[in-house]
């Protein structure tokens, strides 16, 4: 089904009953040239790309629960290219290229909103640091403005430029960044991927690999049986390690929770994205009125998918030494996502050891707005075997090699990025 | 999440850091650079029952070995770290 203005209006003027389901929700064939396992936005990116670009159709998305249902569905929305180091940079903005014509490329409302990304900046370090980071994006084309405080009174006069520890001294802006709708970039890619033939298997857990005498991967154990496959690719997200152990693998990689908090609405007040630089804590303003926001992950080890208080305290606080008013506004919702924490901080989009099986994990903080460049660039290793150039520092064996990418500067120390 | 650390009772997760999985040990020198790569990168990232290290800086700034469920939250047990000299004191 095509969206266009006469179809609006036709659902519209027709009360809205006759909305046609947007993906096909397939049964498992036998076999695929390319089986996907997550369906989050980087399993169905890569699927729609592997058939709208690289013309390979014959692929399934495969999902334990329903597709979304992980940190796609969980976020705080914020996309952005303005990385500093080699490798992120070129990525992100690839990704940041793909998302200005995402919604003409699927055919789908996916609020992609360019209402701007600040990073605040403190102190004349962090100046210097946040200047060197925009000049590094300008080199490379990105877009990228140094703020000084006179500038942010006019924008932003709410915040506090008078705290004795951290006055608000300017920041760093990427007009470009800003907001995209995380369930629409989902059910976008579904849509437009299920189109072109890919099959979207909802409640299909993967629980094994099937491999032939020379250990190659040549399909998955799943809850609704085997499934064969030319070639494997991993997308689970913050499942990645148990999902890599069923082939024997150990990934450097920690699964952490992250928090995300939701206030009561109000008029609007944030125009774009704000993060305080002097702790950890961002924030922008939901098209309904929420302040949407976060801040550190829980810091230890956690598959439970739920938040703990101290974190909830510390984010609260962020909040409260950038901009005192909103200690009066309620906080509506909370809710934690389970993520990949790697060793440096960054992805990693790789062929595995194991032939047949391919690698796209390690999504801590950014990997939402990673979604479509994620999926393009891993759809071209699966479709030529051949790492996409913008991809070509993420690999597996950096870590072997000391090329790591750490952005923060944290070393091996996954609860510190 | 609270833990019960021996020596001080049970505290507010707030007055702990966590260092991570107990589990890896610092390989001999000359053990080579597979050895260290494993050391320093590879973690089994358990879903379920972990040993992990966690230091108390809040409290008795001791370290403490704490037995955790990953999936639950659940602590089963806690014990003075290995090495600890604390754990002379705790008897
Ligand atoms: C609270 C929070 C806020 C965040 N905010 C931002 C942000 O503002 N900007 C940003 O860029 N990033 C953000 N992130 C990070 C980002 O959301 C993730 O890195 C990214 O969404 C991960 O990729 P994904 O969407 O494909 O993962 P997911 O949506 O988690 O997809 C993985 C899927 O794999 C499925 N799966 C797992 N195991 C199996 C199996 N065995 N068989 C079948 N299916 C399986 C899961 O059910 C899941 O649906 C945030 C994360 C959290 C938790
Ligand atoms: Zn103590």
């Amino acid at each position: 089904m095509k969206y266009s203005i006469f179809s609006l209006a036709r659902a519209a003027l027709s009360g809205h009953k006759n909305w046609q389901r947007t993906w096909r929700d397939a049964a498992p064939k036998d076999h695929y040239d390319v089986v996907i396992i997550g369906g989050g936005g980087h399993g169905l990116a890569t699927a729609w790309f592997l058939a709208s670009e690289f013309g390979i159709r014959n692929v399934a998305v495969l999902e334990k629960g329903w597709i979304g249902s992980g940190n796609a569905g969980r976020n705080t929305t914020i996309i952005r290219s303005n990385y500093g180091l080699p490798g992120n940079t070129g990525f992100y903005e690839l990704s940041m290229k793909l998302w200005e014509r995402m919604e003409q490329d699927l055919n789908y409302n996916a609020m992609v909103s360019q209402r701007g990304v600040l990073n605040l900046y403190h102190s004349d370090a962090q100046r210097d640091a946040y200047a060197r980071r925009g000049n590094t994006m300008r080199i490379n084309g990105i877009d990228a403005e140094l703020l000084d405080q006179a500038a942010l009174k006019k924008m932003l006069p709410f915040l506090n430029f008078d705290h004795a520890r951290f006055p608000v001294q300017g920041g760093l802006l990427q007009r470009r960044g800003g907001t995209a709708r995380h369930d629409a970039v989902v059910w976008g890619y579904a849509h437009a991927a299920s189109e072109l033939g890919v099959d979207i298997i909802q409640n299909c857990e993967v629980t094994g690999f099937v491999r032939d005498g020379n250990g190659k991967v040549t399909g998955v154990e799943t809850s609704r049986g085997k499934i064969g496959a030319g070639k494997v690719g991993m997308a689970v997200a913050g499942s990645s390690s148990r999902v890599a152990a069923m082939a024997g693998m150990r990934l450097p990689i920690e699964s952490h929770v992250l928090q995300a908090f939701v206030s009561e609405a109000i008029k609007p007040l944030i125009p774009g994205v704000m993060t305080f630089g002097a702790g950890h804590f961002y924030v922008s303003q939901s098209d309904k009125g929420g302040l949407v926001f976060g801040g550190d992950i829980d810091g230890y080890n956690s598959y439970a998918q739920r938040g703990n208080l101290p974190v909830m305290e510390d984010v609260c606080e962020g909040g409260m030494a950038l901009i005192p008013m909103i200690g009066r506004v309620r906080l509506l919702r909370q809710w934690g996502g389970i993520m990949d924490m790697s060793m440096d901080g960054s992805p990693i989009i790789d062929k595995t050891p194991v032939d047949g099986l391919y690698l796209n994990a390690g999504w801590c903080y950014g990997g939402f707005k990673a979604t479509p460049g994620s999926g393009f660039v891993f759809a071209h290793l699966l479709a030529r075997d051949e790492t996409h150039k913008e991809a070509a520092l993420f690999r597996l064996d950096r870590f072997q090699r000391g090329a790591m990418i750490d952005e923060k500067g944290q070393g091996a120390q996954p609860n510190l990025h | 999440m609270r833990i019960t650390c021996p020596f001080c009772g049970e505290r507010e997760l707030g007055e702990f850091s966590y260092l991570g999985d107990a589990k890896p040990v610092r390989p001999a020198a000359g053990a080579g650079e597979d050895a260290v790569y494993d050391y320093v990168y590879l973690r089994d990232n358990v879903a379920g029952v972990m040993a992990e290290n966690w230091y108390h800086g809040g409290g008795c700034r001791a370290w403490l070995k704490v037995t955790r469920n990953t999936l639950t939250h659940e602590i089963s047990a806690v014990e003075p770290a290995a090495g600890a000299g604390a754990r002379q004191v705790a008897k």
